[in-house]
C-alpha cells in the first residue's frame, strides 16, 4: 500500500483528540444550543466511527477522563462487538472496562449491565466481568435492596447464584418469614412498621415513606443520617423548606464543581447573606483541589463566560456557569496573582448569573493588556459581539504581537457542539480542550499545552499507553478478568 | 414631521441561527416615564415590579392578549394604546372566544400577541376607515362598516421556520430595547420599547407575533445566512491599542452598515403619519407606507416624544400582494372613493378598475348591481 502514512495519522490523531474531548464534555443531554436528540446522535457517531476505524485507540480512552456517561457507551460498545476483537485486544480490553466500572458508581454500572441485557449481549466477557464486578462488591445484600431490579437483572443476564438469603430475596421475595441478614429483614419489616424504613438506604426508604404516608418534612428529619454525600447536599435546601434542619451537607467536603453548582442554584439574597460561609467552602475545596500544585502558575489572568448561554439547559442547569465559577475558584488558588475577567464585567464571583451576551473579543484583549504567564479562557465559544473578534485578537496576538509565546493561551469549552463533533473552537492557534468537571483543569491545561503543536500518532499512542498502564496499575490486582484459555483460542 | 429613525437606539453585533439574524438595539438612557400597562407586569411574568412613583403613562401594544375583562375571559388589545399609569379601566379591545378544549391549552395568564389573524386584519381596517363619500357604487355595507374583518395571509412566529429557536437562543445585551429581525435578510419586523424591563418581558412573544408570507417563504426556503465576522487586517497592529482600535472600529463599521444598508428599506421609506393619541410628551402615531410595489413596504405604529426620540415601535413587513391591496386602497382613497377618477388617475379604463378591486378581494364594497354591470361590460369587450 502506498499511503500516505503521515497524512493518516495526522488525521487518526485529529481524530482521537476530537473524540476525547467529546468524550469529555458531552452527556447527551439537552445543552442550549442543540437538544438532546442532536447531541445523542452526533455522540453515537463519534462512537462508531472511533470504534469502526480505531479500536484498541477507543479502548484505551476508557483510561482518559472520560465521563461516566461515555465510559458506559464506550463499555457498551466495545462489549457488544466483541466477537469484532482478536483475542489480545479482548484481553486488553477486559481489563480496561473492569477496572473502569470499578470507578463508577453502582447505579451507572447496573445501568450498563440492564442495557447489556436489552441489547440481548450476552457472551462469555460480559458474563465474566458481571461475574467479577458483582463479586467485589462490598455488601451485595446493601445492593440487592438498593438496586433490586437491576441486581435481578444482572444476576439473571451473567447466570449467577447468588450466595445466601439473596436468592429467596430476589426471586421469590415474602416466601421466608424472617430473614438474618439485618438490611433485608429491616426491608421486610418496612412493609409493614414506619420505624423500619429509617434504616434502609434513602432511595429505598422515600418508597415505603410515601407508602406509609410519613410526612416529608419528618421523613427527611429522621433519615438524614443515612444520607449520602451528594444526596445530602442535593436534599438541603428542599428538606430547609420543610422544616428538616437535620439534613446538613458540610459544603467544605464537597466536591468543587458540585459546590459550585449548587451555589448557583440558590438565590441572590441567600448567595449574600451566606457570603462568608460560601466563599470559604468554594475556597477550602480550590485549594484541596489544587493540591501542591497550589500558588505555582505565576500570574494568571481568566476569561470566564457568564453570557446568557451559560445557562446551559433544564437538564443541566448552569452546568457551564457552574464550570466557570469552580475554575475561578481553582485558578485563584493555583496562580500566585490572579485576575478574573467575567464577560458581563461583574467582579463579584459569588453573585454571577447567566445573562447578557458573548463580547470574548474585548475581554481577551482586557486579559491580554495584563500581560499575565497564563491566560485561561472558559466559555462555550458562541463570541457573538460580534461575532468572530475572539479568533481575530488571538490570531493577531499570536503572529504579530507575540509570535515568542510569552504568554500561554487555553481554551476551555464545557459544552459539546453536536453539530461539529467537537467543542467549538476560537482560533486555530489556540489549543482548546473540552472540560467536564473543573477538578480536571491542570491536566487539561497541560494537556492542551501538549496538544498546541500537532501532535502524531506515535506520540499520541505513547501517551495513552502510558496513561493505560497507569490506570490499570492504579487499580487493585485482584480486579484483572483472567478469560479462561478456551477463549483466547 | 421628520423620517423614522431608530433615534436614541445604537445598534449592537446581530446574533445569526439559521436563516433568521437578530440585531439587538440599546438604549443608553432607558425612558423610565412610559412603560408596559402594569397590569401586563402583573399577568405573572415574573419581571421586577415596576415603580409606580416614577411611572407616569403606560401603553399597551397592538393585539396584546390579557385579562382584560371582569369576568377573566381574554381579549386582546385593539390598536396600541396610550394611557395615564394609574388609569384602569379595561382597554379598547376585541373579546376572544375560545373554543373550550382550546380555552384550556392557552394559559390566559402569559403575555403574548394575538395569535390569529385578526391582529393584522385589524390593522388594515383601522388603516382604512372605508369610503368617506357616498358615491353610489359602494354597498351598504361598506359605507356603514367600512373594509370588515377579513382573512390575510399571515403566519405566528411559530410556523417561521427557526424564529422560536433564534429567539430562544438569543442573548439579551444589557439594555436592549428593541430588535430587528431578519429571515434570509429581509427585514420581517422591528420592535422597540422604552424600558429594557418592557423588553424582556416581551422578547418572548415575538414568537406569538404576526409575520407575512414573504417571510414565512423566505425562512422556509431560505439558506442558513452567514455572520458578519469581525476581521482585522493583521499588518496594521503593532500594539494591543492598534487592536483594540481595530475592534471597536469593527463595531462602529456593522453599526453603521447595518442602519444604512440592511435597515434602509425601513429607515428611508416614505410614510405617511396618522397622528391617534397624545399624552404628555408622548405621541402615538400609526404608520403607513408609500405603497410603492417593488420594495419592502412596513406597516406599524410608533410611540415618539416631543424631542423626536422613539419610544415605542412595532412594524409588519406586508407581502407583495398586500403592498398592492393597500396602492389600491390608497389610490382610491386619495381620489375620494370615487372610480371614475380613480381610474383617470391610474390610467386605466373603469372595467379595469372594477376588476381589480375584485381581484384583490374588495369586491363586496361594491354593490351587486355595479359589479354585475361593469362584469358585463367587460365580457361584452366594451370598455
Amino acid at each position: 500500500m502506498t499511503r500516505d502514512e503521515t497524512g493518516a495519522d495526522l488525521i487518526a490523531a485529529e481524530d482521537v483528540l476530537l473524540f476525547v474531548n467529546a468524550a469529555i464534555t458531552a452527556t447527551g443531554q439537552r445543552e442550549f444550543h442543540s437538544g438532546a436528540d442532536e447531541q445523542g446522535l452526533s455522540l453515537d457517531f463519534l462512537h462508531q466511527y472511533l470504534l469502526g476505524n480505531y479500536r484498541d485507540l477507543y479502548a484505551a480512552t476508557l483510561a482518559l477522563d472520560v465521563n461516566d456517561h461515555n465510559a458506559v457507551l464506550i463499555a457498551r460498545n466495545l462489549l457488544v462487538t466483541a466477537s469484532e476483537a482478536t483475542p489480545a485486544q479482548r484481553r486488553g480490553e477486559g481489563r480496561l472496562i473492569a477496572r473502569r466500572l470499578d470507578l463508577l458508581p453502582p447505579q451507572r454500572v447496573y445501568g450498563l449491565f440492564r442495557d447489556l441485557r436489552r441489547a440481548r449481549v450476552n457472551n462469555r466477557r460480559t458474563r465474566a466481568i458481571i461475574r467479577d464486578w458483582m463479586a467485589a462488591r462490598p455488601d451485595p445484600a446493601f445492593d440487592a435492596v438498593k438496586y433490586r431490579s437491576a441486581v435481578k437483572d444482572a444476576v439473571r443476564h451473567a447466570h449467577l447464584a447468588p450466595g445466601g438469603e439473596l436468592g429467596p430475596f430476589l426471586f421469590a421475595w415474602g416466601r421466608p418469614a424472617a430473614y438474618t441478614t439485618p438490611i433485608l429483614e429491616t426491608w421486610r419489616r418496612a412493609h409493614y412498621e414506619k420505624a423500619a424504613l429509617y434504616d434502609l438506604p434513602y432511595t429505598v426508604a422515600e418508597g415505603f415513606a410515601a407508602r406509609h404516608g410519613v410526612p416529608r418534612g419528618a421523613f427527611l428529619e429522621r433519615i438524614a443520617p443515612r444520607l449520602t454525600r451528594l444526596e445530602r447536599l442535593r436534599l438541603q435546601e428542599s428538606a430547609r423548606e420543610h422544616g428538616a434542619e437535620a439534613v446538613r451537607a458540610d459544603l467544605t467536603t464537597m466536591p468543587l464543581t458540585r459546590l459550585a453548582s449548587y451555589v448557583l442554584a440558590l438565590p441572590l439574597e441567600d448567595r449574600e447573606r451566606r457570603r462568608a460561609e460560601l466563599t470559604e467552602a468554594l475556597r477550602a475545596a480550590a485549594r484541596r483541589t489544587a493540591g501542591e500544585q497550589a500558588g505555582r502558575w505565576g500570574t494568571v489572568a481568566a476569561v470566564l463566560d457568564d453570557s446568557f448561554s451559560a445557562y446551559g439547559s433544564g437538564q443541566k442547569r448552569r452546568r457551564p456557569l457552574a464550570v466557570a465559577l469552580a475554575c475561578h475558584f481553582l485558578m485563584e488558588a493555583l496562580a500566585a496573582d490572579y485576575t478574573p475577567l467575567w464577560l458581563s464585567g461583574r467582579a463579584d464571583a459569588l453573585t454571577v448569573r447567566p445573562y447578557g451576551p458573548t463580547p470574548l473579543g474585548e475581554r481577551i484583549l482586557d486579559g491580554l493588556e495584563l500581560a499575565p504567564d497564563r491566560l485561561v479562557i472558559v466559555s462555550d465559544g458562541w463570541d457573538n459581539a460580534p461575532p468572530g473578534l475572539a479568533g481575530e485578537v488571538l490570531r493577531i496576538w499570536r503572529t504579530r504581537l507575540d509570535p515568542a509565546r510569552a504568554c500561554d493561551v487555553v481554551h476551555l469549552n464545557p459544552v459539546y457542539d453536536a453539530a461539529d463533533f467537537d467543542v467549538r473552537r476560537l482560533a486555530p492557534t489556540v489549543p482548546t480542550a473540552g472540560i467536564r468537571d473543573a477538578e480536571n483543569l491542570v491536566a487539561l491545561v497541560e494537556l492542551a499545552q501538549f496538544a498546541e503543536g500537532r501532535t502524531g500518532l506515535p506520540e499520541l499512542r505513547a501517551h495513552l499507553a502510558r496513561r493505560v498502564a497507569d490506570f490499570l496499575r492504579e487499580g487493585p490486582v485482584t480486579e484483572v478478568v483472567t478469560p479462561p484459555t478456551r477463549e483466547a483460542s | 414631521m421628520t423620517d423614522l429613525s431608530l433615534n436614541g437606539l445604537a445598534t449592537r453585533p446581530a446574533q445569526v441561527w439559521g436563516g433568521i439574524r437578530l440585531v439587538p438595539l440599546v438604549r443608553d438612557e432607558p425612558i423610565e416615564d412610559l412603560r408596559l400597562a402594569s397590569r401586563l407586569y402583573d399577568a405573572g411574568t415574573g419581571v421586577v415590579a415596576v415603580d409606580r412613583r416614577t411611572v407616569y403613562w403606560s401603553y399597551i401594544p397592538h393585539g396584546f392578549v390579557a385579562t382584560w375583562t371582569d369576568d377573566g375571559t381574554p381579549a386582546a388589545a385593539y390598536g396600541t394604546q396610550l394611557r395615564d399609569a394609574a388609569d384602569d379601566r379595561a382597554p379598547a379591545g376585541m373579546p376572544l372566544r375560545f373554543h373550550r378544549r382550546m380555552a384550556r391549552r392557552v394559559d390566559k395568564n402569559r403575555l403574548r400577541f394575538l395569535p390569529l389573524h385578526l391582529a393584522l386584519e385589524g390593522y388594515l381596517a383601522l388603516h382604512f376607515g372605508g369610503p368617506a363619500i357616498a358615491w353610489a357604487e359602494w354597498s351598504e355595507r361598506a359605507l356603514r362598516q367600512g373594509l370588515s374583518p377579513r382573512v390575510e395571509e399571515a403566519y405566528t412566529g411559530a410556523a417561521v421556520r427557526g424564529l422560536a429557536d433564534a429567539l430562544r437562543v438569543f442573548e439579551i445585551h444589557p439594555g436592549q430595547c428593541g430588535v430587528l429581525v431578519y429571515a434570509s435578510d429581509a427585514l420581517a419586523a422591528a420592535f422597540v420599547v422604552p424600558h429594557p424591563d418592557d423588553y424582556r418581558a416581551l422578547h418572548t412573544t415575538l414568537v406569538h407575533d404576526l409575520y407575512g408570507e414573504l417571510i414565512h417563504h423566505y425562512a422556509m426556503y431560505g439558506r442558513p445566512v452567514p455572520e458578519f465576522r469581525a476581521r482585522v487586517e493583521a499588518a496594521a497592529v503593532r500594539s494591543l491599542a492598534d487592536l483594540r482600535a481595530a475592534a471597536r472600529a469593527q463595531q462602529d463599521e456593522w453599526a453603521a452598515f447595518h442602519d444604512e444598508v440592511m435597515a434602509g428599506g425601513l429607515l428611508g421609506g416614505d410614510y405617511t403619519y396618522e397622528f391617534v393619541h397624545e399624552l404628555g410628551p408622548y405621541r402615538l402615531s400609526r404608520l403607513m407606507p408609500s405603497f410603492e410595489r417593488q420594495r419592502d413596504e412596513h406597516i406599524g405604529e410608533l410611540i415618539d416624544d416631543e424631542t423626536g426620540r422613539l419610544a415605542y415601535l412595532k412594524t409588519f413587513r406586508l407581502s407583495e400582494n398586500q403592498v398592492r391591496r393597500g396602492h389600491l386602497l390608497t389610490r382610491l382613497a386619495a381620489n375620494d372613493w370615487r372610480l371614475s377618477t380613480t381610474a383617470a388617475a391610474l390610467g386605466v379604463a373603469e372595467t379595469e378598475l372594477v376588476r381589480r378591486i375584485e381581484a384583490a378581494g374588495f369586491g363586496y364594497l361594491l354593490r351587486q348591481d355595479v359589479r354585475d354591470h361593469y362584469r358585463a361590460r367587460l365580457r361584452r369587450g366594451g370598455a
